[in-house]
């Protein structure tokens, strides 16, 4: 497994290759067209991140030491965001998720046009993902 | 530009200095009128020019800053009261706006003449605001909340409100344009058929304050609210319209200073009308900057931008029909400039953010009004609202956006 911050440079990689925002926003459109479909087992109220316009559902588990992620939104650019989240963290440890700093939403160049609201659903879902991953963390080394 | 002849929507626009602004490198399009309009030059001039020479606290001081305050506060009030017609200034209460207006009837009116069993009509084109106050109220006294059902085009079904109606019926409370889908109510009507059986009405007028000719006179209403942020004055500011009667009965909404006539500490006596309800130092600047706006209004001409608006709403609602997969709410004929749309397969979300990108200032999701979307079975809409200063070149963009935006999400 890639480390974190690896991928996160891998992605603004990718998102340099593009010039115009419709470009940015379509390859971000479609990063979200290939995130795994979540089990609708965990469609939930429960798993529901509160505070987003769209609906975002966000789901983990704990295998081996690592942590995996499943999300899915009714919205398409907020799944993008799901998509990108969920390949920077899932399969990680909780150690190195907690930890780890979020570089490449400033860095792929759509900070502004992710801004207020929008961003608000990226912040939730980012706490979502660190909060879980501490969950984990807690709950593996108490075993 | 195309406009209604004689309408010089150049020269009003040349008075907004934000829509000079641009956004992503384009000039900005704001079509969120229905959430806040932008405000003239004139209004923020009044704002500075109080802060500048006048500022003082009023009614109490001798000095003649304080007369002047006081003076520009009142005349507000005088101006608030020939907007809408009402009888008499001491019937104009200021409030922050629409909100606390339906939250002080529904804690002075409410609490005082509400009981267990008594029965309160809102329908289901309400906005949080008037329906959570109505809520929080029956749950307290054990009253009964009842809802005007809609047909699919967001009109509401007039028989079934005769249905609701009964001796029970203590206050009817109806929004009279929807913020939603623009949707003008019969509120007239509705006003007749409450008074009928005894019950006591309160308007929403927060978005057809801007766009109707409002004589609360003519409407007979009881109570009736706005906000002066949605036409063109600062934010914080509204007023709250009631019959002298039911204001004289009713208890004070806060305490503190203004509201008194003496304090003592084995009791106190309340002022008079509209001073009642007032209590505390209000919002003095933007109550002053609201005339300049009412002005603003009156010096173009409501009638002159109802036209305007009016045309932007059919040329708006024509192009927009032709965008294959959209789908416009509330597309009936008594309506104020408000288009509410939802596009097949798309979120509203995702339009609102490519629309952004495109310069272009959109509301999405319920709208705060979440029992309507539940009505009308979506989860929200996009909306465009239009204002004396919007054009149609923009409504072309707004097309344009559109289609741009469907592409990449398509």
């Amino acid at each position: 497994m890639a480390l974190i911050a690896d991928i996160q440079q891998e992605i603004v990689e990718e998102f340099s290759l593009f010039d115009t925002w419709e470009e940015k926003y379509e390859y971000l459109i479609d990063l979200g067209k290939k995130l795994p479909a979540i089990d609708p087992l965990y469609k939930t109220e429960e798993n529901k991140i509160k505070g987003c316009q769209s609906q975002v559902w966000m789901h983990s588990e704990y295998k081996d030491g690592h942590v995996f992620f499943q999300a899915d939104s009714d919205a398409m650019i907020v799944k993008g965001l799901a998509g990108m989240l969920v390949r920077v963290f899932s399969g990680q440890k909780p150690a190195d998720i907690v930890g780890a700093p979020v570089t490449f939403i400033d860095d792929i160049g759509m900070t502004s046009h992710l801004a207020q609201t929008r961003s608000n659903g990226l912040r939730a879902m980012l706490k979502q993902i660190k909060l879980d991953a501490l969950a984990w963390q807690s709950k593996s080394s108490a075993t | 530009m195309t406009s209604t002849a004689g309408y010089d929507v150049e020269r009003i626009r040349s008075q907004f200095p934000i829509l000079q602004r641009e956004l992503k490198g384009k000039p900005l399009v704001y079509f969120d009128n229905a959430a806040t309009s932008q405000k003239p030059q004139v209004v923020i001039d009044a704002l500075v020019e109080y802060y500048s020479m006048y500022n003082a606290n009023i009614h109490r001081g001798i000095h003649t800053l304080a007369e002047e305050a006081t003076a520009a506060y009142e005349a507000t009030r005088e101006a608030v009261r020939a907007f809408i017609g009402a009888p008499s200034t001491e019937e104009i209460i200021f409030t922050r706006g629409t909100t606390e207006g339906i939250n002080l009837v529904a804690y002075s009116w409410g609490r005082a003449n509400i009981l267990e069993g008594d029965e309160i009509i809102i329908s289901s084109l309400e906005h949080h605001s008037n329906i959570v106050p109505w809520q929080m109220l029956a749950a307290e006294k054990g009253a009964v909340l009842k809802v005007i059902p809609i047909n699919a085009h967001g009109e509401i079904l007039l028989e079934e409100y005769y249905k609701l109606l009964n001796p029970r019926t203590k206050l009817v409370s109806v929004v009279h344009a929807s913020n939603s889908l623009g949707v003008i109510n019969p509120v007239k009507v509705i006003i007749d058929a409450a008074h009928a059986v005894g019950a006591v009405v309160m308007i929403d007028g927060a978005q057809s304050t801007v766009h109707l000719d409002i004589n609360v006179q003519e409407l007979d209403c009881d109570f009736f609210a706005f906000s002066g942020h949605k036409l063109y004055a600062p934010t914080g500011v509204g007023a709250l319209y009631g019959k002298r009667e039911l204001l004289e009965a009713m208890p004070p909404f806060h305490g503190g200073g203004e509201m008194i006539k003496e304090v003592r500490f084995d009791g106190t006596t309340y002022n008079d009308l509209p001073y009642k309800f007032e209590a505390g130092t209000p919002n003095i600047a933007d109550t002053v900057a609201m005339k300049a706006a009412l002005e603003f209004i009156n010096g173009i001409g409501k009638e002159n931008i109802r036209r305007h608006e009016n045309d932007l709403l059919q040329y708006g609602t024509e192009q927009l029909r032709q965008i294959p997969g959209i789908q416009i709410k509330g597309d009936v004929a008594e309506k104020v400039s408000v288009i509410s749309f939802v596009a097949e397969g798309i979120h509203p979300q995702d339009l609102g953010v490519l629309l952004d990108q495109q310069g272009i200032a959109v509301r999405t999701g319920s709208h705060c009004t979440m029992p309507l979307m539940q009505c009308l079975n979506i989860t929200g809409t996009t909306r465009a609202s239009f204002a004396a200063y919007n054009t149609k070149e923009e409504i072309d963009r707004l097309v344009a956006g559109l289609h741009k935006a469907i592409k990449i999400l398509r």
